[in-house]
């Protein structure tokens, strides 16, 4: 047996072992190149019936805060909206709800209907606002520190675990001013 | 009652194929005739069994019989006909039950066209195809079952993905997998040839036209693949170097260089490691696409059912199937010698040249595919590798080639005599300078690419007719010598021909309407006129209409030429209540000069609709070239050679193989 003729094998197994690693990665999920820097400039107007809206500003309150971008035509968001009103009861921080291409009557029905866990929202009705904070589907969640600095991002409707396991204790560590140890 | 009949022939068929990979193989070795001839029987047998079975998830299609899981998943009443059959493959497990079918109805091609082969070297082919057909049928029963139950079963389906109820798609699966899964039975052979450790001119001669006939099917469902993103998508592109096209792209690219390697073993009795592990590279690209389109490792446009945990079993398979055949080409190839010695300026250099050049093209594609996936392997980095590094990559590697092309057939065997093949060349370096005037007299931006491409298209062209000319002595004997030359012309030469003229008219289409397009795109209120090229669209405003199992929003279009209506498009954007989704429908005017293509997007009566309008000249030579491709491998496929084998080349090669 000559040597070369096992370079085939031996590029095979090199390729086999890398897709036995890639079975293993979900390629869906992307990193936002948000994490770790501040919050885009913007400010928004409340929606329809509430008085509160949104602005960089009010992410840099010194207090950390979480941003939930949704809309009432979400079906998603509707899955994860009773863990954003328990997630309020704890009072962890507040939530503020960025509302992502919405018509105001229907945001308004919906968060009357389903009860409302945000302190501030702001209505993005043509979704410019989205486009900077890097939204490409609804429902997201940002985490964002006292500073306004953007720590987190999970995409796609919260499930008990990620509230439990994510965005519970990275809240308590950017209370507590601890170098958190949650992967986001 | 019909489906668990479907589910049980496919059991029977695993069984009977672990009966078709095992006793012909140890009868063969041993040298036992009943095993042997135990090969034939199977595979015919398999192939009843398994077409059972397509027939009754066919059945189960047309009778929209909810209680069947996949049928409730991927239908639906409303669906037209066609698409309740093509819903057959158009999901998971049907279009690997169609993986099935077709990989037994090649093996049951072999064990009846196969009477040539001698007895031992066909047991074996048709074993290792058993043994394939043990792992896709095991694959397809113990994890993705298409006959699985749904009990209480629901009123109505799911519907099938609005994407693929197209005719372009409907037949482009079909094709593809009579491409990837032609490519099967050159492997075996491979892998037959490999345990005889015998690779001679008889050989290949078996070995080409299934290989022709796998590459046929495989351009000609790339095509269908690649004019459906064309229209169906409504981006205006034809190829996206997405993962899925690739996983398409490379089997055709190792495909094509073991077409040609294969011509250099059957004429000169050399080249023979190498050819055979082209064969088991072209499969094994093949598995590995399907690994790629069906594991969901790479994202793409193309994942409509990915699953993880079906990739494993695919993963495993692959490494049985090709870590096994490469470890046994490593253990035997060393014994396959040439015989045959060669000039590097020879027909032999310009096939090794072809296949030097296809096959790192085929390298860098995978490069190109895997990249990604490595990298996030290795450092969690998401990146994707784009046009951009596809083209270029191939533009520098295709260039020689297609140049080479026009030349190696003008070279003799064994020793070539470039200068003389040059300068019957002549006629087409003159209409190289013929095309270089013209592309510099359309004066454009992209000057030097649509340069290179004109002149690589005329070159191209000119040099396959010259070379034809050549051989039926046009203008240098009397018309009818000439006739009568034409007349006995092998097939296969006149098939070698028509496919470099494909390759031609591929390259002026990619080129021309890569370079000239036009390319509108802008917000338009009703009556409103835009000019596009040479032509002038009219817009009419948009109105909803209703399909059968859709509403749309058609956009209505008139192309005024000298201030006459001559046609009109009627692009639409169409929303599909089951599955609900919306999907983009080109309105598409072609014609062999230029294609119109129209797209409707988002908008309203008040602001106007957002919309794309191109000029787009050639561009249906891109898939005229690439059915002519295929054209040309028929014609070669039909060649007397191919169908009776050369008879001193037989009885030599089986004399020694019988009394083994």
């Amino acid at each position: 047996m000559r040597l070369s003729y096992l370079i085939p094998l031996a590029l095979f197994v090199l390729i086999g072992l890398g897709l036995a690693v890639g079975l293993t990665l979900n390629p869906r999920e992307i990193p936002s190149a948000l994490i770790g820097k501040p919050v885009p400039d913007f400010a928004l107007p409340p929606v329809q019936g509430r008085e509160l809206g949104l602005a960089a500003t009010d992410l840099k309150s010194g207090q950390p805060s979480v941003v939930n971008v949704f809309a009432s035509w979400c079906v998603p968001c509707r899955v994860e909206h009773p863990l954003l009103m328990a997630l309020r009861r704890d009072n962890l921080a507040p939530i503020h709800g960025l509302n992502y291409k919405d018509d105001p009557a229907d945001v308004a029905k919906w968060l009357d209907q389903l009860g409302d866990p945000f302190t501030r929202t702001g209505a993005d009705r043509n979704g410019r606002v989205g486009i900077d904070w890097g939204v490409y589907g609804v429902p997201e969640t940002f985490i964002v520190d006292g500073a306004g600095q953007i720590v987190c991002k999970h995409v796609g409707p919260l499930m008990q675990w990620d509230i439990d396991n994510k965005i519970r204790p990275l809240l308590r560590d950017l209370a507590a001013g601890r170098q958190s140890q949650v992967k986001c | 009652m019909i489906p668990e009949l479907g589910h049980i022939a496919l059991i029977l068929a695993l069984c009977l194929a672990l009966v078709q990979g095992l006793l012909p193989l140890v009868g063969a070795a041993r040298g036992i005739p009943g095993w042997i001839a135990v090969a034939p029987q199977a595979a015919l047998g398999q192939a009843v069994l398994v077409a059972f079975a397509f027939g009754c998830m066919t059945y189960a299609y047309v009778t929209s019989d909810f209680s069947v899981l996949n049928v409730a998943e991927n239908s639906h009443t409303l669906k037209p006909m066609l698409y309740k059959i093509s819903g057959v493959w158009g999901n998971h497990e049907g279009s690997l039950l169609l993986w099935i079918l077709i990989l037994v109805v090649f093996g049951a091609a072999v064990a009846i066209f196969g009477n040539n082969l001698p007895a031992t070297l066909k047991a074996r082919v048709l074993a290792i195809q058993g043994l394939i057909g043990v792992g896709f049928l095991s694959f397809i029963l113990f994890t993705s079952n298409p006959f699985a139950r749904l009990l209480p079963a629901p009123l109505e389906g799911r519907g099938l993905n609005p994407l693929l109820q197209d005719p372009g798609l409907a037949f482009h699966p079909p094709f593809l997998y009579l491409g990837y899964v032609g490519f099967s039975v050159a492997f075996s052979f491979a892998v037959a040839a490999l345990i005889e450790g015998r690779v001679d001119p008889a050989w290949a001669r078996w070995v080409r036209p299934w290989t022709l006939a796998a590459w046929c099917f495989l351009t000609i469902g790339i095509a269908l693949g690649s004019w459906w993103a064309y229209y169906e998508l409504g981006w205006g592109g034809w190829w996206f170097w997405d993962p899925v096209e690739n996983a398409s792209f490379m089997p055709w690219l190792a495909g094509t260089a073991l077409l040609h390697s294969a011509i250099v073993v059957e004429k000169r009795d050399t080249l023979k490691s190498w050819t055979v592990l082209l064969a088991i590279l072209t499969f094994s690209l093949s598995l590995l696409g399907t690994f790629l389109v069906r594991s969901g490792v790479i994202n793409s446009v193309h994942a409509f059912a990915t699953d993880p945990t079906r990739g494993v079993f695919i993963l495993l398979f692959l490494a049985v199937v090709v870590g096994g055949s490469l470890a046994l080409y490593a253990f035997r190839a060393p014994a396959l010698q040439g015989v045959g010695v060669f000039a590097p300026l020879s027909r032999e250099g310009a096939l090794i040249l072809n296949n030097l050049l296809l096959a790192v093209a085929c390298a860098a594609v995978l490069l190109g595919t895997l990249y990604p996936l490595a990298l996030d392997a290795i450092s969690g980095a998401k990146v994707s590798v784009g046009p951009q590094y596809f083209n270029s990559v191939f533009v520098p590697l295709m260039t020689p080639l297609v140049a080479a092309v026009a030349i190696g057939p003008l070279l003799a065997w064994k020793r070539g005599d470039l200068a003389a093949a040059l300068r019957r060349l002549l006629p087409a370096a003159v209409a190289v300078i013929v095309a270089l005037a013209i592309g510099l007299w359309l004066h454009n931006e992209r000057g030097f690419m649509a340069l290179l491409g004109l002149g690589l298209a005329a070159w191209l062209g000119i040099g396959a007719l010259c070379e034809l000319a050549l051989r039926v002595k046009l203008f240098a004997a009397p018309m009818a010598e000439t006739l009568q030359r034409a007349r006995f012309l092998p097939r296969a030469a006149w098939g070698m021909t028509v496919a470099h003229l494909g390759v031609a008219l591929l390259v002026l289409g990619i080129t021309v309407s890569e370079t000239w397009q036009v390319e509108v795109q802008q917000v338009m209120k009703p009556g409103e006129s835009v000019q596009v090229g040479p032509i002038l669209y009219r817009f009419q405003g948009v109105v909803p209409i209703k399909g059968p199992n859709y509403t749309a929003m058609q956009g209505r279009f008139e192309i005024i030429e000298d201030g006459a209506v001559v046609r009109e498009l009627r692009p639409a954007q169409r929303r599909y209540q089951q599955p609900p989704m919306e999907t983009t429908e080109a309105a598409i005017r072609s014609s062999p000069l230029a294609d119109l293509y129209a797209v409707v997007g988002e908008g309203d009566a008040e602001r106007g609709w957002a919309v794309r309008l191109y000029w787009k000249p050639l561009v249906s030579w891109i898939w005229l070239g690439a059915l002519i491709m295929a054209l040309g491998g028929f014609l070669s496929l039909s060649d007397r050679r191919l169908r009776v084998g050369a008879p001193s080349g037989r009885r030599h090669a089986s004399a020694p193989a019988a009394a083994e």
